[in-house]
């Protein structure tokens, strides 16, 4: 017997998750708003919501101010390039992870995972010191190479996970028919791995575009991405809040848009294999 | 099976990243090691000399250190805590029939994609201020006197916003997995006059467990070392209210810029992370082969 | 002559003594204060004069100290220019990090204060050059003051502002009697704590670089401070630095303020301050002594030795730290807003002075400030609200914290005074400065 949903019922559940929803939400349109306003509307009390004179003063100070464009372009390239780096990395490492497991792996996926628990203030230092003498302060190419190491081991995790969901028998039937190791990759499981490898690429290129340790912290002008930018309007003088939200909303709007259009790959990538 | 032949190509495939992440470990754990021996101190250059276990001593002694470590682990815990009940609860209520799902759905990922710092300034200035934030206007608006968040409950205001942040990523996990519960079951356990409460402790809740401790795993990797959102609101304070182990190292080697004390700071966390570390492959491990 | 000409062929000759051939790109780290947010706007003026480019790289002041201390200490090289005051100045010069900047050929270097000058040189050599230079005073509500019927003294004592702002605070309206800097860091919170301090009578270290936060007048100022801050005090003052508490003034939500005379251009500009026609303000008030009761500040600009492009950046430094620059933004943003203490020059304009009534009160208190006798009993160092020693960034930043912790009301003032001797004799044994 199939349930039926009474309407009652439906109504009631829509009605808490859209509030639910909204209130997660909030924040986030809350800043959106903020923007439109002008300095003095957006700490008037009481606070207005909808009916205030929208202006776009704030998104051409914010621009006039730090030139938005470079630290979108450095955050698209360093986010992009970390991702795509780790990825031919990761790939031949989960492959043989999968396929070939020997005694050892999961010891070896496991390592892989904790070598991201180590707190990266720790080796600050070190590493500022090693990017000064081989001239990799304040370059796009420092920032990939940090951000594809940082990430590689959820990289390799995700993969895993997938190729593993990839049944054995197509391979074996590949085999017989005298495919090499190569055909075997190319023609049999990249096809099937293409969408573990899109959900993998989308949750790493979020998580590049929002790290703030080592971005802020190697960069000082001609590499620094939007988390940079932002870093600038954390307290400006006086009245800053419709400018802290202009620049807000510039530097998360990209990714949002991003995650919103690509949300079933992306969920499907954020399960990592949790769900059979 | 796997011949001779693939296997060899197989450990030829993961060499590289072995390779890389052993580099990416062991150079930088090395000089830190060594730095954490000397007496190191960023503004004085010239006056470096060996010290042995005194940093080490000091950064023990110093009683930010215990509070750190408690800090930490509040963080971890409540911030994992707060993220799992809620995404499971949220879960549930996002599984139900509504109209708009796809649109509440979109709403509630959104933090997940909103960088540290962003949310960070976000909540701090338009919520938490307590002169013109958002929360004491509302306090205004019902007649209580505005609460001062980050100096009153510095910590729990951290665990509030890290949570914010991380519950969005929860909810996805856990929602995906209750959708791969098998209905029937469900329905037929319904029939058999099994309350909604026992059906979610002896069905959904097992069910569950597997998305629970990859989100406990995944989680605990980011929460050890959240900083971004230590530095923007309180800078660690008041006191050292809100300071995380992560927070105090970094107020070590680059507030003080005494790199052999922060060093010392810096190999004590890895190796607290590695416990964990250890601790959670285990459980993980398990709950992953099963 | 136009003053825009003026600075054209200034900034021409300069650029062709510098580097005619070609154009450079520099990168300047600078604070996210008002006078640095005009120097950004107005130096695509001088990047169309010379050719060059700038990349700006602008954080909030304890983020900026870290960023840029790290990157000289190291030799890292990223900026070519960085934006310091006095505290490093001297101390970073001596250690060979700057390059000095004393033989700009054509800067009318006779044109600087004395003191100014003085204060960020290093054995006779000028290591920075300064963009503005400031001292602290008491801003006042000259309105709220009136219909109290309260009038405020040319030289007040802290014990007439907590009286004062008993009358003042209604905490009903949101308007809190005084504000003051509470957010840690040893150029924030401390560096009002540390006036306080020197004029309850109390130093930071004695001759023999023993600290002296154990005895009574830093007792006495930190409970002070305290008391003031938790009756009249706004909430949240743990999280208030300059520009924040800039804000709760502008926006009329303070009393009094007791801060950086630079902030007079802001809170006096109408387009930015809603209670600009009610701004009144006097020296700042003292307690046991007048003794180091104001501070001294340049922010100026330096050029770090690892950098690879001094010749333009000494172009910029020469171009941002003129007597026509000062000219450049008093006709574009007005005159009140110009970046006031650095040059005598400024004070001689009438523009200036008819559109600044403060201008007098802050180069009085510039003068009076003296880094060389800061306290009421001797003391091995220089600095008012500073110690001119390299580890004094890391123990006034920790001592904030403690005195912040004590704020917010998770400490007494005994318990945070203790807490902070002992870290400070801790870091003094360290470094060698006591057995």
């Amino acid at each position: 017997m199939a349930r039926a949903v009474s309407t009652r019922r439906k109504i009631g559940f829509t009605i808490a998750a859209w509030a639910v929803g909204l209130a997660i939400f909030f924040p986030i349109l809350w800043t959106i708003l903020t923007s439109f306003k002008t300095e003095a509307e957006a700490i008037s009390s009481p606070p207005s919501f909808l009916f205030f004179d929208w202006t776009l003063e704030n998104y051409t100070t914010v621009q006039e101010r730090s030139n938005y464009f470079r630290h979108f372009w450095n955050s698209v390239v360093i986010s992009l390039g970390s991702t795509v780096l780790g990825l031919i990395i990761a790939i031949p490492a989960a492959w043989s992870m999968a396929f070939v497991p020997g005694k050892r792996t999961k010891d070896v996926l496991m390592w892989m995972l904790s070598t991201k628990m180590l707190p990266p203030v720790g080796v600050l230092i070190p590493i500022y010191l090693i990017f000064r003498d081989v001239g990799l302060l304040d370059t796009k190419t420092g920032l990939v190479i940090v951000l594809t190491l940082i990430n590689l081991p959820i990289i390799v995790w995700m993969l895993y996970t997938y190729f593993k969901e990839i049944p054995g028998e197509i391979l074996e039937a590949a085999r017989m028919d005298g495919a090499t190791l190569r055909d075997e990759i190319i023609h049999v499981l990249t096809p099937m791995a293409v969408p573990g490898i899109a959900s993998t690429l989308l949750l790493n290129v979020i998580l590049a575009w929002n790290e703030a340790f080592w971005t802020l912290n190697l960069t000082a002008a001609k590499a620094a991405p939007l988390t940079a930018f932002i870093a600038s309007y954390s307290s400006p003088e006086g009245l800053f809040y419709a400018k802290l939200s202009a620049a807000s909303t510039m530097a998360i709007a990209p990714i949002l848009i991003l995650g919103w259009f690509s949300q079933k790959q992306l969920v499907r990538g954020l399960t990592f294999g949790a769900v059979k | 099976m796997a011949t001779q032949h693939s296997r060899s190509a197989a450990r030829i495939m993961i060499s590289p990243a072995v390779v890389l992440l052993l580099a990416w470990m062991i150079v930088p754990l090395v000089l830190t090691v060594y730095f954490s021996l000397l007496r190191y101190n960023l503004l004085m250059p010239g006056t470096e000399r060996f010290v042995g276990f005194l940093n080490y001593k000091l950064f023990y002694q110093n009683p930010a250190f215990w509070t750190a470590m408690l800090n930490t682990l509040l963080l971890v815990g409540g911030v994992l805590i707060i993220t799992v009940v809620g995404g499971i609860l949220l879960a549930i209520l996002l599984d139900q029939p509504i109209w708009g799902q796809g649109i509440v759905r979109i709403l509630v990922i959104a933090p997940f994609f909103v960088m540290p710092t962003v949310s960070a300034l976000v909540w701090k200035n338009m919520f938490m201020n307590p002169v013109s934030g958002l929360f004491a206007e509302f306090s205004k608006a019902v007649g209580l006197a505005p609460f001062d968040f980050l100096s009153q409950a510095p910590l729990a205001s951290i665990i509030g916003i890290v949570s914010w942040q991380w519950l969005p990523f929860a909810t996805l996990i856990l929602l995906t997995a209750i959708q791969s519960l098998d209905s029937e079951q469900m329905e037929a356990a319904e029939m058999d006059g099994a309350s909604a409460l026992s059906r979610f402790w002896y069905i959904t809740l097992p069910h569950l467990s597997r998305a629970i401790t990859v989100v406990i795993l995944i989680q605990t990797i980011f929460l050890l070392s959240v900083f971004a959102e230590i530095l923007v609101t309180t800078n660690g304070g008041p006191g050292n209210a809100s300071t995380n182990l992560t927070y105090l190292v970094y107020a070590r080697s680059l507030l003080n810029f005494d790199v052999g004390g922060g060093s010392a700071g810096g190999v004590v966390a890895i190796i607290l992370a590695n416990i964990v570390a250890i601790f959670l492959m285990r459980m993980i491990g398990k709950n992953l082969d099963a | 002559m136009s003053i825009k000409r003026n600075l054209l062929v200034s900034a021409a000759g300069l650029a062709i003594a510098a580097s005619a051939a070609h154009a450079e790109e520099i990168t300047i780290a600078t604070v996210n204060n008002g006078d640095m947010i005009i120097m950004q706007e107005l130096s695509s003026q001088w990047e169309e004069e010379t050719g060059n480019t700038i990349n700006w790289v602008t954080l909030e002041e304890n983020v900026l100290r870290q960023r840029v201390t790290t990157d000289i200490a190291t030799g890292g090289g990223q900026y070519d220019i960085m934006t310091i005051g006095s505290y490093e100045a001297p101390i970073w010069g001596a250690q060979g990090w700057l390059e000095p900047v004393g033989d700009i050929e054509g800067y009318d270097y006779d044109d600087l204060i004395p003191a100014v000058r003085e204060g960020l040189s290093h054995e006779g050599t000028l290591y920075a050059l300064p963009f503005y230079a400031e001292s602290s005073f008491t801003l006042y509500r000259t309105d709220l003051f009136e219909e109290a019927g309260l009038e405020m003294p040319d030289q007040p004592t802290y014990e007439q502002i907590a009286q004062f702002a008993e009358t003042l605070t209604d905490r009903e309206n949101e308007l809190y009697g005084l504000c003051l800097r509470g957010k840690p860091g040893w150029g924030e919170n401390m560096a009002f704590i540390g006036t306080l301090v020197n004029t309850f009578g109390g130093r930071w270290f004695d001759e023999n670089w023993v600290p002296q936060l154990d005895q009574q007048p830093w007792n006495d100022a930190l409970t002070y401070y305290l008391d003031v801050m938790e009756k009249y005090g706004p909430p949240g003052a743990t999280s208030n630095g300059y520009n924040e508490n800039q804000a709760l003034f502008q926006t009329g939500k303070c009393a009094m303020w007791i801060d950086a005379t630079s902030a007079a251009g802001r809170v006096f500009d109408p387009s930015q301050s809603d209670i600009a026609e009610h701004v009144g303000f006097t020296a700042a008030p003292i307690a046991e002594t007048d003794k180091g009761n104001a501070w001294f500040w340049a922010w100026s600009l330096a050029i770090p030795t690892s950098s690879s492009k001094t010749e333009v950046a000494k172009d910029f430094l020469a171009w941002a730290t003129s007597e026509d620059y000062v000219n450049l933004v008093g006709e574009e943003k007005g005159w009140v807003a110009v970046p006031p203490g650095t040059r005598v020059s400024t004070y001689e304009n009438q523009n200036y002075i008819d559109a600044a009534p403060f201008a007098e009160t802050v180069l009085n208190s510039i003068k009076a400030a003296d880094p060389s006798d800061p306290t009421a009993e001797p003391v091995p160092y220089t600095g008012i609200q500073y110690v001119s020693i390299p580890e004094f960034q890391g123990i006034g930043t920790m001592v904030g914290q403690q005195f912040s912790a004590a704020l917010a009301g998770q400490k007494s003032a005994e318990e945070a005074l203790q807490a902070a001797q002992q870290s400070t004799m801790q870091e003094m044994q360290a470094a060698g400065y006591t057995q």
